[in-house]
This record gives structure tokens, C-alpha cells and sequence, in this order.
């Protein structure tokens, strides 16, 4: 693995190996002592050109615990702001030294672009782009779904396993939505079956070649499919007012009725059923604050799991595939 | 004194082998092989061109959407440029658009881009007027002072934008019914397009790039056609893109209505399966479509609803496509591979002949254009004092095409590395070589005077 920028990029034993890697990274976090020098004199450098501190301070987090410098190039506060194009920045990078980049970028391609244009030749890590993917938060669901619904809360007994037979409801605002694509493709590379909801007026043209089932009745869902994972996501303010191309439900209230999660729906759900949701939550549209602070949730946990998740991420990237026997398991 | 050129062995339009001569700006001579007697050995104004029975000569090429980019970009193109470029792609007439910078709106630009042509000398340059000011899209520009201007506009666009207001259009329509002119709209409702980066669809979906859907093309070109035959005007459709604008236009001409359409090389040839690559050359507008609609496309110009292909030659700089797919430009260049393209995707494939592409890329575009008569006539016949506006191609030989070693002042080919049929080996403006073994004769070097073939100035056209 050079690069990680789409999920749809990974097969099953990459996918199970960094799940695997995440757990063991995981285990590490709680001992007192969490920094392990794995990637002691390693640069890894958060390009971020959206504002996304919760991601950004992820990354830093697991950069840091496994001992690499960290470099925090956000565009409000450097040469892009007076225009500067990609590639300089690239080539910037490059010169200095960066062994990693992790890229949040509006533009969908940009991590493709930085990963192939020549322009640079550390390892790239696509933390969001545009409406594409945001591959380690497909990540940190999955490996949040195995521990919860493989191993029962606990990583114990999960190494190698994958989410076969599990049913995932992915719930809101798939059109924009680059954790929705991650998500489709890495839950069904690992044998689980998603179903994707949301109002026709969220949905890509094209999604019906997509490996998922698409639902526009949460209500049905919740009693044909029977999810055990039920994953809201964000809905954006501005998809509710008129912005560029119209408002895409007609209100907040109708939008929360017919596909937000609250008690009523989480009462039907399967006794083992888990809540999830990537963040920012908009507490009373997607999710109500029942649903979002019920024993079910596990969307605190989600946070923790994306640490670990990032570390493996860097880990298997900067490490190399050869030495990472030997370095696992001195962990 | 003008060089004679003797083509020997030369196939018109890919018939039989004949000789041809070109002498003071006319075809003089059409007969078998052997025919011709001028001959070099004798005379030193002649000039020999062996075809070895395999050349194919064709009515000068000639374009009718092509981005010159001058005046206000020439970090990507000049008038010279651009026209040398097309002389090497066989072209001998190209329609420069009006999206320059200042807008071709008005007949000083106009004027202003006709001479720049002129004193170019690789093509005749037949600038298109506005339709709006400033391509504002808010107020008909002054078409007829166009028409009337030394560059004699006949061509109205605003293309790149849609002239999208229903009532703008039916005047804009009606309006140059008064000069024979031509309404050649860019067909893109644009609040079905806002934002768009590429084909609305399967591969949209996945790479999360805002779609541009087909419909937004279809609606606009549906609602025009209804406008052409309720005024009684001409209707041309720029690069036309999907199988559904194909099956109204088809379904239009079936009404009589006076319609005509065009597609560009582009479209004959790649899919939107090339956005999955982030590589912004393939960005384009309209964009590239599916693989149904590339099939579309081919049938519609092989059975004659689309009546033409024309290039939408649009340079751009390195920096304005060496970048993220948002932020790129849109648009290709196109002038020196549209032959190829059209004879690996439709002569080759035995979908038509050469004279279909004489028709395709010389005659019809001439027509819509209405510069096929008149004392500098391009896309007649090739035929016995008919203005010697040729160009000469051979098919059997391929090239693999490099970007940077275009003429073009531009590199952004969506061809890079492709090996492509075909290759134009002379091109003659009203007798003057323009290309000679492949490679542009530089305007002035040959007989010191680039400009013996303007119009007007040779003996031919003189009269």
C-alpha cells in the first residue's frame, strides 16, 4: 500500500489487515504510557484546505503518538491564501521533506492528483475530498462496527475477522457525502450489506450501480432490513434553503420526520443494534439527543477508534510492508 | 510569380487516382494519371506532389467552432498561432468564437480578428458574433453592424454560455432571418448546470464530481428546435453530446425544420470513464459522455442528422490544467487531430466514405457558415475552377500524439500518447501551400509573400 485515498481502492485482506492493525494500535492506547517510537525522525505534514479541526487533530494525534513530527500546513494560514496552486504546494512539500501528507481538500481528486502527478513522492493520505472519500472514517465505522458486533465490545477474538452477514444502514445526505462512498465500498468489500436512505433528492444519479441497496423509507428499513448498524449523516444547512441548486426537502421537520433517528425508531431497531455518526451531529434534525446519547451509541467511541485507525493508517504506509511483521509485534 | 503545384496520383475524395493541378489560386486541371503536363523538369514554377495512387485530396477543411483565444488570451493562442495549427490539421477556413476578451460583440472586434487572420495567412478566419453583449445573455449585441462588417459575420454564438432566456433566443433567431445568419447555440440550461464538472452518471456518482446532466443539453436543444420552426429561422447545435439531442434533432429535420447540427471530434471518441483519472485535460464542456452516447453520436453522423463535425479547438495554458479538477479550465485542442479522429472512429470502422467526410468537415460547415460562394469559397468540390483549397492526407500513415509537439501555442490534447491514423501531408490555401510534407510552410518564406493567397490579392480571385 503506497497511498491510501480510496476505499474502493482496498481489497479484503488490505481492509482486515488495517482493521487488525488498528486493534493492536488500539491496545497500546491504554497504557500509561502511549507514544511508541515507531516513526521516530519521520515528517508527516496535515495539508488541510477545508477546516476540519476534528479530522485534522485525529490525524496530529496519531501522528504524534507514533513519534513522528508533524507539520500543520492549513490554508487559511499559509501561501494559499494568496493563490498558490496545488503543485507548488506539492513541490514545496517535497522539497522539505514530508515522508507523509495527510490532504483534506475540497475538490474531489486533489489526493489523486498529489499521489500521481509527480509532483511529490511521500505517501499520500486522503483525509476528504470533496464529495469523493474519506477513507479512514470508513475505516474507524468498520472497525467500530467489528468490535461491537464481531467481538462483542472488545477487540478480543476479532483479528482477521471481517463484518460478513452484517446489515449497515447508511442514513441522510448520500449525494454529498464522501463517507457514504467510503463507507459503501469498505463495508461490502468486507461481506456486509448496506442499505443506503435518504429522500430521492439525496441520492446520486448512478447510484443504482453501487454494491448496496438503496431505500427511500427509513421506517421500511428499519423493519424489512433490520440493520444491525445504523449510520446517520450530517445534513448541511445549506441543502435546506435555496443555496445554488434549491433546497432538496422541503423543511428541516419533514426532513427530521421522515429520516431522522430518534426513540420511536431506535425502540424498533434490534436489541444489538448500534448508533453511529462521523460528526458534527446536528442534535434534533438527523439524530435526536436521545438516540445520540442512548447506551447504543457508540459515537464517542467512534472518536477514540479513529486514532487508532489513523495510527495503522500511517503505520502501514511509512513503516513498509517488510518490516511490519517485526515491528507489530514488539507493539 | 505563384508556384503550380501537380498532384500526381492523387484520389479525390478517395476515388480513382488522378492528376491534379493548381495554378493561380483555381484547380485547372482534373484528368487520369499521367494527364497533367506541366512538369518540373521544364519549368521552375512548378512544384511536383507524388500521391503514389494512395493520397487522398480533399476539400480544404473547414471549421466552424474553433477558440482562437486572441484578442485577451494569448498566453494560450494567437490568431497566427491558431490558424497555423489548423492549416496543419488541413484546415483552410476556421470560425473563430466570440468568447474572446473584449467579446466579439461588436464589428470592431470582429474586424479586428478578420485582419488578424488575413494577415496571418494560414486560413481564411471567419469571426462569429456575439449573440448578446458581452455574452451577458441579457441584450441582443448588434448583429446586423457585424454582418455588415468586412468580416461579413453570418455565424451568431454565444457559445460557452446558453443563450438561455426563451424570448432572447426567438428574437435572436428571428432577427438574423434579415442577413441569412445563423443562431449556433451552446445548448446548457444553466441552472441544471450550476457547478457542473463533468457527465452526470455512473462514474460522477463514484468520483463525486457535480454532475452535468444530459437533460440539461436535450431541454435546451428541444425548446430551440420548437423556437426555429415557430419563427421559421435557422438553428445550428454546437457539439452535440448525447444520444437523446441526437433523437431530437433527428426527429426535427423529420419535421422540416430548419436545423443542423455538429459534434466534435472528442465526443466520436472518448467517454467519461476518463474523469476517474482526475487528469483535467479530459475536462471539457459539454462533457464527455457514455459509451451509449458515443454510439449515438457515430450513428447520427453517419446517417446525416448531425450534419458536421467541428473541432471547439480550445487552448488552454499548462497552469490552468495542471491542477485540481474543479479548478481546471474546460475544453481540448483539436485542430490538428479532428481528421484522424473522424477516420478511426467512422471511415475506418466502415461507417463512411471519404467523400462523407469531405461533406462532414468541409462542404456542410462551409454551407451553415455561407462562405461556400463568393470570391473566397471554401468547401466546394474539388473540381475543374474550383478555388484550390485542398488538402492532402494520407491515410495509411499514424502518428502518436504528443501535446507539446502540436502547433497549437497550446498542449492540452485529451490524445496524449494515443496513436491515431491518418496524416496531413500538404494543405493549399486558394493555391499557396500552407503544409507542405507535413509541416507548415511559414507564412513569407516561400516566394516572400505568406500573403499571396488573400483574397483579392491573387490572379484568380481578382476578377
Amino acid at each position: 500500500m503506497r497511498h491510501l485515498l480510496s476505499t474502493a481502492d482496498l481489497a479484503k485482506d488490505d481492509a482486515v489487515l488495517l482493521l487488525d492493525t488498528a486493534a493492536q494500535m488500539a491496545a497500546t492506547q491504554s497504557r500509561e504510557m502511549k507514544k511508541l517510537p515507531t516513526l521516530r525522525g519521520r515528517t508527516v505534514v496535515n495539508l488541510f484546505y477545508e477546516d476540519s479541526t476534528r479530522t485534522r487533530i485525529s490525524f496530529e494525534t496519531a501522528a504524534k503518538r507514533l513519534s513522528a513530527d508533524v507539520i500543520n500546513f492549513s490554508a487559511k494560514g499559509s501561501s494559499v491564501s494568496k493563490g498558490e496552486s496545488l503543485k507548488d504546494t506539492a513541490l514545496t512539500l517535497h522539497a522539505m521533506g514530508a515522508d507523509a501528507v495527510v490532504v483534506r481538500h475540497q475538490a474531489s481528486g486533489a489526493p489523486h492528483m498529489l499521489a500521481h502527478a509527480g509532483w511529490l513522492d511521500a505517501a499520500v493520505l486522503n483525509a476528504g475530498d470533496g464529495m469523493h472519500q474519506h477513507p479512514t472514517q470508513a475505516l474507524l465505522d468498520a472497525f467500530t462496527i467489528r468490535r461491537h458486533l464481531v467481538g462483542a465490545g472488545s477487540d478480543a477474538g476479532t483479528e482477521g475477522t471481517d463484518l460478513a452477514g452484517l446489515r449497515v444502514a447508511i442514513v441522510g445526505d448520500v449525494l454529498h457525502s464522501r463517507v457514504a462512498r467510503s463507507n459503501v465500498h469498505l463495508l461490502h468489500t468486507l461481506g456486509a450489506q448496506v442499505t443506503l436512505v435518504a429522500p430521492p433528492t439525496l441520492l446520486p444519479v448512478g447510484v443504482e450501480t453501487w454494491p448496496c441497496e438503496v431505500s427511500y423509507n427509513l421506517d421500511e428499513t428499519i423493519e424489512q432490513a433490520s440493520p444491525d448498524a445504523v449510520m446517520m449523516l450530517r445534513v448541511q444547512r445549506e441543502r435546506m434553503s435555496g443555496g445554488a441548486g434549491g433546497a432538496f426537502f422541503p423543511s428541516a421537520r419533514e426532513y427530521s420526520r421522515k429520516f431522522g433517528l430518534g426513540s420511536q425508531r431506535l425502540s424498533r431497531l434490534p436489541g444489538h443494534a448500534i448508533v453511529m455518526h462521523p460528526g458534527p451531529m446536528n442534535r434534533g434534525l438527523e439524530i435526536s439527543a436521545d438516540a445520540a446519547d442512548h447506551p447504543r451509541s457508540v459515537i464517542v467511541e467512534q472518536v477514540a477508534n479513529g486514532i487508532a485507525v489513523r495510527m495503522a493508517s500511517l503505520y502501514l504506509l511509512l513503516a513498509g510492508s517488510d518490516t511490519a511483521d517485526d515491528e507489530r509485534t514488539s507493539l | 510569380m505563384t508556384t503550380t503545384y501537380v498532384l500526381r496520383g492523387v484520389r479525390p475524395l478517395g476515388g480513382e487516382p488522378a492528376d491534379v493541378v493548381l495554378d493561380g489560386g483555381r484547380i485547372t486541371h482534373l484528368g487520369a494519371p499521367g494527364s497533367a503536363t506541366p512538369s518540373s523538369d521544364t519549368d521552375p514554377g512548378v512544384v511536383e506532389i507524388d500521391g503514389e495512387n494512395r493520397l487522398i485530396l480533399l476539400p480544404g477543411l473547414v471549421d466552424l467552432h474553433t477558440h482562437l483565444r486572441e484578442p485577451g488570451r494569448e498566453d494560450a493562442e494567437t490568431v497566427c498561432s491558431g490558424t497555423r495549427a489548423a492549416a496543419a490539421g488541413g484546415f483552410t477556413a476556421v470560425h473563430a468564437m466570440a468568447n474572446t476578451t473584449p467579446t466579439q460583440d461588436t464589428a470592431g472586434v470582429v474586424e479586428q480578428v478578420w485582419r488578424l487572420g488575413r494577415d496571418a495567412g494560414w486560413v481564411d478566419v471567419r469571426p462569429v458574433g456575439a449573440v448578446t453583449v458581452g455574452l451577458g445573455g441579457e441584450r441582443l449585441a448588434e448583429l446586423g453592424a457585424m454582418a455588415d462588417s468586412a468580416a461579413g459575420v453570418r455565424v451568431f454564438s454565444d457559445d460557452g454560455k446558453c443563450v438561455h432566456d426563451p424570448v432572447l433566443m426567438r428574437r435572436a433567431l428571428e432577427y438574423v432571418k434579415a442577413f441569412d445568419g445563423v443562431v449556433a447555440q451552446h445548448a446548457q440550461e444553466p441552472r441544471l448546470t450550476e457547478g457542473a464538472q463533468m457527465n452526470e452518471g455512473v462514474v460522477s456518482s463514484e468520483v463525486g464530481l457535480a454532475g452535468w446532466p444530459a437533460v440539461a443539453e436535450e431541454s435546451i436543444i428541444a425548446r430551440d428546435v420548437l423556437l426555429a420552426e415557430h419563427v421559421g429561422s435557422r438553428l445550428h447545435v454546437c457539439h452535440l453530446s448525447t444520444a437523446r439531442s441526437v433523437e431530437i434533432v433527428r426527429w426535427a429535420k423529420s419535421r422540416g425544420v430548419e436545423v443542423t447540427a455538429e459534434v466534435t471530434p472528442h465526443h466520436l471518441l472518448l467517454t467519461d470513464e476518463r474523469a476517474r483519472s482526475y487528469d483535467a485535460r479530459f475536462k471539457v464542456n459539454p462533457p464527455l459522455r457514455t459509451e451509449g452516447d458515443v454510439e449515438a453520436v457515430r450513428e447520427g453522423l453517419a446517417d446525416g442528422t448531425i450534419d458536421i463535425v467541428a473541432t471547439d479547438h480550445a487552448p488552454h495554458p499548462v497552469e490552468d490544467k495542471d491542477c485540481e479538477w474543479a479548478a481546471a479550465a474546460f475544453g481540448m485542442t483539436g485542430l490538428e487531430t479532428a481528421l484522424s479522429v473522424v477516420q478511426a472512429t467512422m471511415v475506418d470502422t466502415g461507417r463512411m466514405s471519404w467523400a462523407d467526410v469531405a461533406r462532414v468537415l468541409s462542404q456542410a460547415p462551409a454551407r451553415i457558415g455561407r462562405i461556400d460562394a463568393g470570391p473566397a469559397a471554401q468547401g466546394r468540390g474539388v473540381g475543374v475552377g474550383e478555388p484550390a483549397n485542398v488538402t492532402l492526407v494520407d491515410p495509411a500513415a499514424s502518428r502518436t500524439v504528443r501535446g507539446a509537439q502540436q502547433v497549437t501555442a497550446s498542449a492540452n490534447t485529451p490524445l496524449e500518447g494515443m496513436e491515431l491514423p491518418g496524416v496531413v501531408v500538404a494543405t493549399f490555401l486558394r493555391g499557396r501551400a500552407t503544409v507542405l510534407g507535413g509541416v507548415p510552410v511559414d507564412a513569407g518564406g516561400e516566394d516572400g509573400s505568406g500573403l499571396a493567397g488573400r483574397v483579392g490579392e491573387t490572379e484568380a480571385v481578382a476578377s
